[in-house]
């Protein structure tokens, strides 16, 4: 009972923080909301087991990349923009991309069953810690994706510093 | 033993467990903010003696009774909001420094067995928790609507970014050497070694740590956030009373955590060297939160030290130090760990 209670708490406060993160006027207000938000997303991967995945997702998300955000954001100035339209006039369109993509999802749902479980069950990773289960997992069976998303980001820095030394 | 203590009464199960860690996070938040209060006279006092003066001295024999002065002084003081401030974010913004350093010592361990959260990621936690507190600086220096307040947030969320990544870097070589990512467990992983702290083999990672946790906790060499002589007092600039206190509690608790972090990893928590527990067997008996504590006040001791020795960094030797020579010193202390655990 108290598992499920806490779920709906979180499902519904992170529903509440979504809308308020596309409805605020002010920038800088949607971009804490959505720090709120991360929290949330955060405790709903503890629920999971996952608490490796839980503290990096506040130590990347929130800790750096939302503060990067709110850095960039804080230099615009944001008491002109404040004034301006919150939503651009194609927004029929992006209502009815986000009813097709939710159709979608709910489709996708109720047609899941779930699969036979793997070497990785809640006994064995709370027994072997969360946090080594990911790494030997990703560091043997998935190196190679693993590289590419490394190298992938390494172009986006190189990128970002030669976009920045050009001026 | 709080424990014991309460099934004694009769309270067993959740409702006994709940009481016990109630208890407990009442215990460690009383102490700690008692440890801030008298930091600051600490402080004082030390900063004092080094520069031949007495410190402060009217209330109260030998000025013991100042910080409490001092609170109630803060408290009692009027709030002032700036015309044109959002007030919101204005009243949060003091708000997410303490409570993101009160988060962090849910995971310390003062002594064998006393711990609120024994979890795994426990350093990953503390990771967490110390990088939200640059939300603080961010949100009170752009709610404030003053140019000061905003160029001391500007410059104090570059510098508590750029510090995080070598922060991070720097506890590397101990989680490779102790295998976790527990604080307990690190402890005791550091009493295997005859020399009981990882201080010696990770020197690099405890010198680039040391560094990293001056410039996070915003202290002098690295106080640029409030230089005086530039920005007035930085950040929070436009606070007042007792929202200006919360800034100094955040600051006092953060240095206790760091050092917190300090011993833990490097100096053997609450542990005594075994070659010294072999020379002198009857320092076993001392409890260990002695150890803890004292180790932890000789860091403390090390920010006023340094705080009252070494004049303040320019902005861009600051940058420079951070980016080149920290975080490649620490990514080296990481090869090295990791080779030498692969070969020996």
């Amino acid at each position: 009972m108290t598992p499920k209670m806490f779920f709906i708490y979180f499902a519904v406060a992170m529903t509440f923080m979504s809308v308020m993160v596309i409805t605020r006027r002010n920038p800088v207000h949607s971009a804490l909301w959505m720090i709120g938000l991360f929290f949330h997303i955060a405790a709903m991967y503890l629920f999971l087991n996952a608490e490796f995945l839980a503290a990096v997702q506040i130590i990347l998300y929130a800790g750096a990349i939302m503060v990067l955000f709110l850095f960039v954001i804080m230099m615009l100035n944001i008491r002109e923009e404040v004034v301006a339209e919150r939503f651009i006039g194609e927004w029929p369109i992006g209502v009815a991309l986000g009813i097709a993509i939710m159709s979608m999802i709910i489709y996708a749902i109720s047609k899941l069953e779930p699969g036979p479980s793997g070497e990785y069950t809640i006994e064995a990773v709370q027994k072997i810690t969360h946090t080594k289960a990911i790494g030997s997992i990703l560091y043997t069976q998935y190196i190679f994706p693993f590289e590419i998303a490394s190298l992938v980001l390494l172009i986006a820095v190189v990128g970002a510093i030669v976009l920045a030394k050009k001026r | 033993m709080i424990e014991s203590v309460i099934s004694s009464v009769g309270i067993n199960g959740f409702a006994g467990s709940m009481i016990a860690l109630l208890v407990k996070i009442a215990i460690v938040f009383g102490v700690v903010m008692l440890h801030v209060a008298y930091a600051t006279y600490f402080e004082r006092k030390v900063i004092g003696h080094i520069q031949l003066r007495l410190g402060p001295m009217t209330v109260g024999p030998h000025g013991i009774l100042q910080p409490i002065a001092d609170g109630i002084k803060s408290f009692f003081k009027e709030d002032i909001i700036p015309a044109g401030a959002d007030k919101t974010v204005f009243k949060i913004a003091p708000v997410i420094p303490v409570f993101s350093a009160l988060g962090c010592l849910a995971v310390v361990p003062f002594f064998d067995g006393f711990v609120l959260a024994n979890i795994n990621i426990g350093l990953l936690y503390i990771f967490a928790m110390s990088s939200l507190s640059a939300y603080g600086i961010v949100m009170a220096g752009w709610s404030s609507n003053s140019k000061y307040s905003f160029l001391g947030g500007l410059r104090s969320t570059a510098q508590v970014i750029s510090y995080e990544v070598a922060l991070g870097l720097s506890l590397v070589g101990v989680m490779i050497m102790s295998e976790s990512l527990n604080l307990t467990q690190i402890v005791e992983a550091q009493q295997k070694y005859w020399h009981g702290m990882f201080i010696i083999p990770q020197f690099l990672g405890a010198f680039v740590f040391m560094i990293a946790a001056f410039a996070e906790t915003n202290r002098a060499p690295f106080d640029l956030p409030e230089a005086e002589s530039e920005l007035v007092a930085g950040f929070f600039v436009e606070y007042s009373g007792m929202r200006f206190a919360l800034f100094y509690m955040a600051e006092y608790i953060g240095m206790l955590v760091m050092s917190a972090i300090s011993v833990l990893c490097f100096v053997g928590g609450w542990t005594l060297p075994p070659f010294v527990l072999e020379a002198f067997p009857s320092l076993a008996a001392v409890p260990g939160i002695v150890w803890f504590m004292l180790k932890i006040y000789f860091h403390v001791f090390v920010y006023y030290w340094i705080r009252s020795t070494l004049p303040r960094f320019r902005y861009d030797h600051l940058m420079c130090l951070g980016w080149k020579v920290l975080i490649p010193l620490a990514l080296l202390n990481i090869v090295i760990t990791a080779l030498v655990k692969y070969f020996c």
